[in-house]
């Protein structure tokens, strides 16, 4: 791999000791990834924030690494923690656990890593350019990143993120590179699939489909839409989450709708080596659905919901109070917006709050006796039965919203696969 | 004998080998305060990696892995080097973070359990 003389410059301790381990894993990196070269970067985001995910362990290295003096180059923003910075005592979190997820914190922003604690860097901080280099972390946002906007960056891991941020560069190998972004699959849909739970019971399906694909899977995807509304982006934020979740796909390509499909569609296509048929999403819905007995909670924002899945919760209650408690994950960027236009004070008195800085795959859910959920999130009905015990009633956003504000009716249409949700199909 | 790999962590270090042709999981498995490796079925079940070198074909599992890595660094129980058959992106970070000397695109199967080896920025000798 060719370091360039800055690089080069940097690895031998001209930009102090924390940047010089920061080239030495970029560089090591590089060589295992085949890359030629570095590129610079426009932006970074950093996960491994959780206390819960890297523990004690990696929040000794962080506090190591920060205590090096190096700081970030370029704009780097944090993957979301384990809590709520403003509400976890509301949610019942214990104060040493806040304490240790407030150390990472701490040491990250010392590192120059701003604290966003969003895996929707998009909506919370300004969005990249078609073409950028980016080096992200967060498997939603990279597959965003890559194919919703055609920027350009690899899965990176938490310490090759900051090592990006504190140089500015990132190996160029594989999502970087135009070879590297050619399809591997053609998915070709004959469904519908409306909605943006639609759209992630189908991500859901295709990341399964592409799993084995050499090189990680790339599908070109045909034959279906997102809606032209204000659902659209949710749309497709849904369809990556949940493929990146179900078959580590980083990218996508929508025919006539992703920027690199729009423009050269027909040359993507030839590239890929197989063809793959989606005729139903019944069997994928059914798969993401492990609800065991009646949910006690109604979630949304998995990946964090915008400013306008906000809006469009408001407009599905209709005024209506939530009988069954809804929590919406989101950004404290959003969330401060939502305050600010009385959205947020309105959704409360609903009976849905706002929480921020956090996941629903990683708040402790078993600690406060929830073990089942109504969600519209394929991707938090992938992760949270094996991350977290918790069973879940996978619905869209329309029908999740009237599960929580009729109650007794949650999972109503799936009461035979749930024992205790009182039978009935509707 | 010394066989030339490509680097991946630099650094100096010998130890006797302790070879695993299963890939190991670090996060999980490896206790940082111990240097015990656990994992039923594993050819390294039970084993100390304290001081050895490591022969292994890759990292699997969790990516938390690298900080594993780092902790045994601190805790004095670190492998003195490691030898792959391909680096995983895994082990490549925490021998960097953890110091710990690391070469790959080595043909582990053709170096001795217990054998005395040194690594060597990237090559591979075995007394």
């Amino acid at each position: 791999m060719n370091l360039s003389q800055d690089e080069l410059a940097i690895l031998s301790g001209s930009r102090g000791s924390g940047a010089a381990r920061a080239m030495e894993i970029l560089s090591a990196l590089g060589r295992i990834g085949g890359a030629e070269d570095m590129v610079d970067v426009c932006s970074v985001q950093v996960s491994g924030v959780s206390y819960r995910n890297i523990g004690p362990h990696g929040l000794a290295f962080l506090q190591e690494w920060a205590g090096q003096g190096s700081k970030a180059v370029v704009p780097a923003y944090m993957n979301p923690g384990g809590a709520d910075r403003r509400l976890w005592q509301t949610l019942g979190l214990p104060a040493e656990f806040v304490d240790k997820q407030e150390r990472v914190i701490k040491a990250l922003s010392k590192l120059g890593i701003k604290p966003t604690l969003t895996c929707t860097p998009y909506h919370a901080a300004p969005r990249p350019k078609f073409g950028d280099h980016l080096a992200w972390s967060e498997s939603s946002a990279v597959c965003y990143a890559n194919s919703v906007i055609g920027a350009r960056t690899n899965r990176e891991g938490g310490p090759s993120a900051i090592a990006a941020a504190l140089t500015g560069r990132t190996p160029r190998h594989t999502l970087h590179t135009d070879a590297g972004r050619l399809p591997t699959t053609v998915v070709e849909v004959g469904c519908p699939a409306p909605t943006a739970s639609d759209a992630g019971a189908l991500g859901y399906l295709v990341g399964q489909l592409l799993a084995h694909d050499p090189r990680g899977g790339i599908p070109f995807i045909r034959g279906v839409e997102p809606p032209e509304d204000s659902s659209r982006e949710a749309w497709l934020k849904a369809l990556g989450a949940a493929m990146a979740a179900s078959g580590s796909v980083g990218l996508f390509h929508l025919e006539g709708v992703t920027p690199e499909a729009a423009a050269s569609g027909p040359e993507l296509q030839k590239a890929a080596g197989r063809k793959v048929k989606v005729d139903s999403l019944e069997g994928a819905k059914r798969g993401l659905f492990s609800a065991k007995g009646r949910p006690s909670l109604v979630a949304f924002g998995c990946p964090h919901a915008s400013l306008d899945e906000l809006k469009r919760l408001d407009e599905l209650l209709k005024g209506r109070k939530a009988v069954v408690p809804v929590w919406v994950f989101t950004s404290e960027a959003v969330r401060k917006k939502a305050e600010k236009s009385g959205l947020a004070g309105r959704l409360s008195s609903l009976g849905a709050a706002l929480i921020a800085d956090t996941c629903i795959v990683v708040a402790p859910l078993a600690d406060m006796g929830i073990t089942n959920v109504v969600t519209d999130s394929a991707k938090a009905a992938f992760y949270l039965p094996s991350h977290q015990g918790v069973g879940v009633c996978f619905e869209s956003q329309e029908a999740a919203v009237e599960a929580a504000v009729a109650g007794g009716q949650l999972c109503a249409s799936k009461a035979p696969q749930a024992a205790s949700s009182g039978g009935g199909a509707s | 004998m010394t066989v030339k790999g490509r680097l991946i962590a630099k650094g100096t270090a010998t130890g006797p080998l302790l070879k695993s042709e299963a890939p190991m999981g670090f996060f999980g498995h490896l206790d940082p305060e111990t240097g015990v490796y656990r994992e039923a079925g594993h050819p390294l079940d039970g084993k100390c990696v304290r001081g050895a070198v490591l022969a292994f074909p890759r990292a699997k599992g969790s990516t938390v892995g690298s900080y594993i890595l780092y902790a045994l660094r601190q805790t004095g129980n670190a492998p003195a080097a490691m030898v792959l058959r391909e680096c995983d992106t895994i082990t490549a970070v925490g021998a960097i973070i953890g110091k710990i000397p690391a070469v790959d695109q080595v043909d582990i199967s053709r170096l001795k359990e217990g054998s005395e080896v040194t690594v060597a920025d990237g090559d591979v000798t075995e007394a």
